[in-house]
């Protein structure tokens, strides 16, 4: 079903609109966008831009009202909403803005909840944990609750939770937007380490131009339409991946 | 391990307020468990009545007596074993306020038709030789501070003037449920006090009791005793025991039901505040399961937690609430003794309150439940900050 060499993501004529007070409003048109393996990506655009729509329909957690959205070679808009969550729980891994970590949980536990969705033993999840805490630096950190950590070091957990399965895609949903300069810089360097020594592929949405830069491609939404770098509006995803890099 | 430990964290999150809800549920429990045991006290004396014995008593009324030439009479009816007689004496002990039951009662064959009134050999030969003697129950002995071969004065007020009565033994009852708080004393010591002051109620007996073979054919027996003496002077009323019991209870029936109404009022109460509890818990952390959702755990994982967390509250508290509900009631039954000989917790009450608060976790979880199941991901992770 998927071709290695074939990009990660194949969106195709996308479109999704909400309901507001009646009113049916377009948020995404004729989105046409791939996604290679191996890339990091920068969706970036200003508010209401319908960029985090367009992560949220890539991670599988919304679903388009048009078009196809291909990850690896499968159409999760055909998905059920229980198919969908499996599917995210083997694919997905997320970066919030706001880490998003359960307050309950040790920095260790935080990490080690995705697997419980997985058929590993309890030794298992224990030391595939440590090594994830250990990759992002934390591993003297790990019986710390997050009220304990700073907000660098609670986005590093996230990260830690986010790959711990070894997902096919790393979505980043403004990893850096509640981060000062230092930790920011930190964050962006873990992420562009995850997708040059691990291949992680990784779809990152931010208001900075200095975060973007991290990115190996950036492309930008303006009302729900991707742009090329002069404003118009791009019909294919190639011609999108061109215009970035030219 | 790991849900269970992530359940215990979640319900200790905001302490104060579990803690409080947990106060509630377990005065909750407390108060059911003592009401329902209220409403059993009420029903000790029938639930105590044996299948094989009758109470032959006036048609008309309680209050009037039968003559004692029926008794020999009864004895014939076939299916009867053994027949008893007894009068409610009502006397007062030192005061009003010292109220427990005393019965005038033909010494062997009474004993011997109530077994369950159990005391050494030597207090009942003594009892029976003594005719001013009298059998009190060991609670009724604590409560005064009786011992054998005290003597207890009595005002008589249904048959006037002052008694005196010789403590010669002193019962246990077979089980828990038999009273313990009565006063026996001799019928005939009564019969011929009577015959010496106001002939005229000489000779009478209160209620005649039946001892039968066989508990089925009660309703044929009870016929054949009416049936006697119909269009007497005196007619009869025979029942069993335990009709004659819920008589005594029928007359205040009203006041049972709003015991039992106001029991269960409590669990629904405690039931409203324990959903608020779970309801505000839910909301507050629907970007939390937003997130659950998000990373692949399904709607049913999230209904499982917020029922465990639910149900954990419930269920700790509620074993709380019983557990204190032992040392409530003995306090209560100790204080009440006078009203209620028989006070203990029935296995029943228990299981009643284990179902209270199962019901309560399980329905304050139910709408929060729901809610997390069914909010969607984007929608629930905007509920950030």
């Amino acid at each position: 079903m998927s071709d290695a060499l074939a990009p990660i993501v194949q969106i195709r004529g996308l479109s999704k609109a909400y309901q507001r007070g009646g009113q049916v409003v377009p948020v995404l048109t004729d989105i046409n966008l791939d996604v290679d393996r191996g890339e990091f990506l920068a969706l970036m655009g200003p508010s209401g831009s319908g960029k985090s729509t367009l992560l949220n329909l890539i991670a599988g957690i919304d679903k388009p009202d048009g078009g196809s959205l291909r990850v690896n070679g499968l159409d999760i808009s055909a998905l059920s909403e229980v198919q969908l969550a499996d599917w995210r729980a083997e694919n997905v891994g997320f970066i919030f803005q706001f880490y998003n970590l359960l307050p309950v949980l040790t920095a260790f536990e935080n990490v080690e909840l995705p697997l419980l969705l997985t058929a590993l033993s309890r030794r298992e999840r224990r030391e595939h944990a440590a090594a994830a805490l250990g990759m992002v630096g934390l591993a003297d950190r790990s019986s710390h609750y997050p009220s304990e950590l700073s907000g660098g070091q609670q986005q590093r957990v996230a990260i830690a939770r986010a790959i711990i399965t070894d997902p096919m895609v790393l979505v980043a949903d403004e990893p850096t937007g509640d981060l000062d300069r230092v930790s920011a810089a930190e964050i962006l360097k873990l992420m562009g380490r995850l997708n040059t020594e691990l291949d992680k592929t990784i779809v990152m949405v931010t208001h900075d131009q200095r975060a973007a830069e991290a990115a190996k491609r950036i492309v930008h939404l303006d009302k729900g339409v991707l742009m090329d770098g002069s404003g118009a509006h791009l019909q294919a995803g190639e011609k999108g991946k061109e215009a970035v890099e030219e | 391990m790991y849900v269970l430990k992530l359940i215990i964290r979640n319900a200790f999150r905001h302490r104060l307020r579990t803690l409080l809800t947990m106060l509630g549920i377990v005065i909750a429990v407390l108060a059911f468990g003592l009401l329902q045991t209220v409403v059993d006290a009420w029903y000790a004396g029938a639930e105590a009545a044996s299948s094989t014995r009758l109470v032959t008593r006036n048609a008309i009324s309680l209050v009037f007596p039968l003559p004692i030439t029926y008794e020999e009479k009864i004895r014939q009816v076939a299916g009867v074993k053994t027949i008893s007689r007894a009068n409610w004496f009502g006397g007062v002990y030192i005061d009003k306020r010292n109220f427990f039951p005393q019965f005038a009662v033909d010494g062997r064959p009474y004993l011997d038709l109530y077994p369950e009134y159990r005391m050494p050999p030597d207090q009942v030969k003594a009892f029976l030789v003594d005719r001013k003697g009298c059998v009190v129950g060991r609670k009724l002995a604590q409560t005064y501070g009786w011992r054998l071969g005290d003597t207890v004065p009595l005002r008589g007020t249904i048959y006037p003037g002052s008694w005196e009565f010789v403590v010669r033994a002193i019962y246990q009852g077979a089980d828990a449920g038999t009273d313990e708080s009565q006063l026996f004393f001799h019928w005939d010591y009564l019969n011929e006090s009577l015959k010496l002051t106001t002939p005229r109620r000489a000779n009478q007996v209160g209620i005649f009791l039946v001892g039968i073979r066989d508990a089925d054919a009660a309703a044929q027996i009870s016929r054949a005793i009416d049936a006697m003496f119909k269009n007497s002077l005196a007619e009869t009323l025979t029942e069993t025991e335990k009709a004659f019991q819920l008589g005594f209870i029928s007359m205040t029936e009203a006041i049972v039901v709003a015991i039992r109404i106001v029991s269960f009022v409590i669990i629904v109460i405690i039931m409203a505040v324990m959903a608020n509890t779970m309801a505000m818990a839910a909301r507050e952390r629907l970007s939390e399961y937003a997130t659950l959702k998000a990373l692949g755990f399904r709607p049913r994982f999230l209904s499982g937690l917020i029922f465990g967390e639910s149900m954990f509250i419930a269920l700790a508290a509620g074993a709380l609430g019983i557990l204190a509900s032992f040392p409530l009631v003995a306090t209560f039954g100790n204080v009440m003794a006078k009203l209620f000989p028989v006070f203990q917790i029935s296995v029943e009450t228990l299981a009643m309150q284990v179902a209270a608060v199962a019901v309560v976790g399980v329905v304050a979880a139910a709408v929060p439940s729901w809610r997390a199941a069914r909010v969607g991901i984007t929608e629930g992770l905007r509920a950030i900050g």
